[in-house]
């Protein structure tokens, strides 16, 4: 098995997790999505530390982050394919 | 794996078993800390559980202290208790209330009296308990016996990805067994509580944690700054790369599993309708969480972390398990099961939900937990508003 540097909870979500000590700008990362075993890629354009998400497509101010398959909150400013997605650019819905 | 069908647990006079055989001093308020402090240094094979409430409570917060005290007492784990006061009315009621499991209890009071010669009055009392408790042999007893509650802290997205649903993959698997299971963290489910409320086995049951979530969130909405003081998500969290609430709550719902709960407890309360998944209303700090679980009658907890919380309860075992592999290595002592190979895919959920297991019932048949072994003894009340 290729090493994996990022896992993506289910099909639907547009935000995966480093999964290793960090990426670094213009890594060429393996995904791997739990919910159906499938593999995708994605070109990282910042650095990224463990645990932290990476966008998976374009997103605009007001689209929503989906993670598990579910909303996790909105976009507060334009996050680029491979940019590391966090509070700088996603906030709550609820509080 | 084949699970095993027993465990090796001390067996009370009221039919439940405990993981372990602690014999507790108890103050019932603030200032009685001092005496069952000085009991506890008299006396080995004792633990006082010092706290920093008591007085002047009324109404809903009062009957919460008493839930608590009365059910740390009662809590299978617990040989045997002494009661510490400074009025006899309050420790008489909790005394009576414990006395009901059929274990050893007595309650002293210090009005009238002086520290000095109740330390001298109490400690005899707790020497006979300590050396009858030291005698008790543990025994085989049916998985049934465990009453496993779980909460997570210190929670980044390592924990949502492995180390929560390893515990689901626990509860998935031993649930068949007639073992009762207890999640929490009403504040911790906001963004995913009506996916929770589905899981409710019976409208009533949806419709209880509706309401609970929703006065919970009606408080914290009215007390609220507009980053809720760092404390939802906390900065560790925020370190961890959680980002919003409503993602803290996906992956601590993970920890269920695909369990259905049965009812909903208010903190503290023990559960009375038989085996299965029940949720108590609890704030999500982790002391205060695990405290109410404990004395909701749980004797054994798992508690998986991301950042490193290094959380223990004086009466019920802490297992601390991680899938953040840099946790595991610079926490390492706080660590009892290490998960962090399923991030690597060296290992899989199927396989970390076993490794759980083991780790687990050699906890419950007496293995120390790391927080053990360090003193974590973290039992802390939880007020529900000031005092009179």
């Amino acid at each position: 098995m290729s090493s994996t540097e990022v896992i993506i909870h289910d099909e639907k979500d547009n935000v995966g997790v480093v999964v290793i000590e960090k990426i670094k700008p213009n890594q060429e990362c393996n995904c791997w999505i739990m919910e159906n075993d499938k593999s995708a890629k994605i070109q990282s354009i910042s650095e990224i530390p463990l645990g932290h998400k990476i966008a998976m497509t374009d997103l605009k101010e007001g689209d929503t982050i989906l993670k598990y398959g579910h909303d996790i909150g909105k976009v507060v400013k334009n996050i680029k394919k491979g940019e590391h997605v966090h509070v700088h650019n996603v906030k709550t819905k609820k509080w | 794996m084949e699970i095993p069908k027993s465990f090796l647990g001390y067996k009370r006079e009221n039919g439940r078993a405990g993981t372990r055989n602690h014999v507790i001093i108890l103050p019932v308020d603030d200032i009685s800390n001092a005496c069952a402090e000085a009991v506890a240094n008299n006396i080995k094979g004792t633990i006082a559980l010092p706290h920093s409430y008591g007085r002047l409570q009324f109404g809903a917060d009062l009957e919460l202290h008493f839930r608590t005290m009365i059910g740390t007492g009662k809590n299978p784990n617990v040989a045997a208790v002494i009661v510490i006061g400074i009025e006899p009315k309050w420790t008489k009621r909790i005394v009576d209330a414990i006395a009901k499991t059929g274990k050893p209890v007595e309650g002293f009071s210090i009005e009238g009296v002086g520290d000095i010669d109740t330390i001298a009055k109490v400690s005899k009392k707790a020497q006979e308990f300590s050396m009858w408790a030291s005698e008790k042999q543990r025994e085989e007893c049916p998985m049934s016996d465990l009453w496993i509650s779980v909460k997570c802290g210190e929670s980044d997205t390592t924990s949502g990805l492995a180390s929560n649903p390893t515990v689901g993959n626990l509860m998935d698997k031993l649930e068949p067994f007639g073992v009762h299971l207890c999640f929490g963290e009403t504040s911790e489910l906001t963004g995913a509580e009506t996916v929770c409320a589905k899981r409710g086995k019976t409208p009533e049951a949806q419709k209880k944690f509706m309401k609970t979530w929703s006065d919970y969130n009606d408080f914290i909405l009215k007390e609220a700054t507009d980053d809720l003081s760092e404390s939802q998500p906390t900065a560790g969290n925020i370190a961890g790369g959680l980002t919003t609430i409503e993602e803290k709550a996906f992956g601590n719902f993970q920890k269920i599993g695909s369990r259905q709960f049965i009812d909903v407890l208010e903190p503290a309360e023990e559960p009375t309708k038989g085996k299965g998944l029940y949720f108590m209303d609890t704030s999500s700090a982790a002391a205060e969480c695990v405290t109410l679980q404990a004395a909701g009658g749980f004797n054994i907890h798992l508690f998986p972390t991301g950042q490193g919380n290094i959380i223990g309860n004086p009466i019920e075992p802490v297992i601390k398990l991680t899938a953040n592999p840099l946790t595991a290595k610079t926490m390492s002592e706080h660590i009892d099961v290490d998960v962090s190979k399923i991030l690597s895919r060296q290992m899989n959920l199927d396989q970390a939900g076993d490794e759980l297991i083991k780790a687990t019932l050699r906890v419950a048949n007496g293995r120390l937990t790391c927080a053990e072994a360090l003193g974590h003894k973290e039992f802390v009340m939880t007020k529900l508003y000031r005092s009179a």
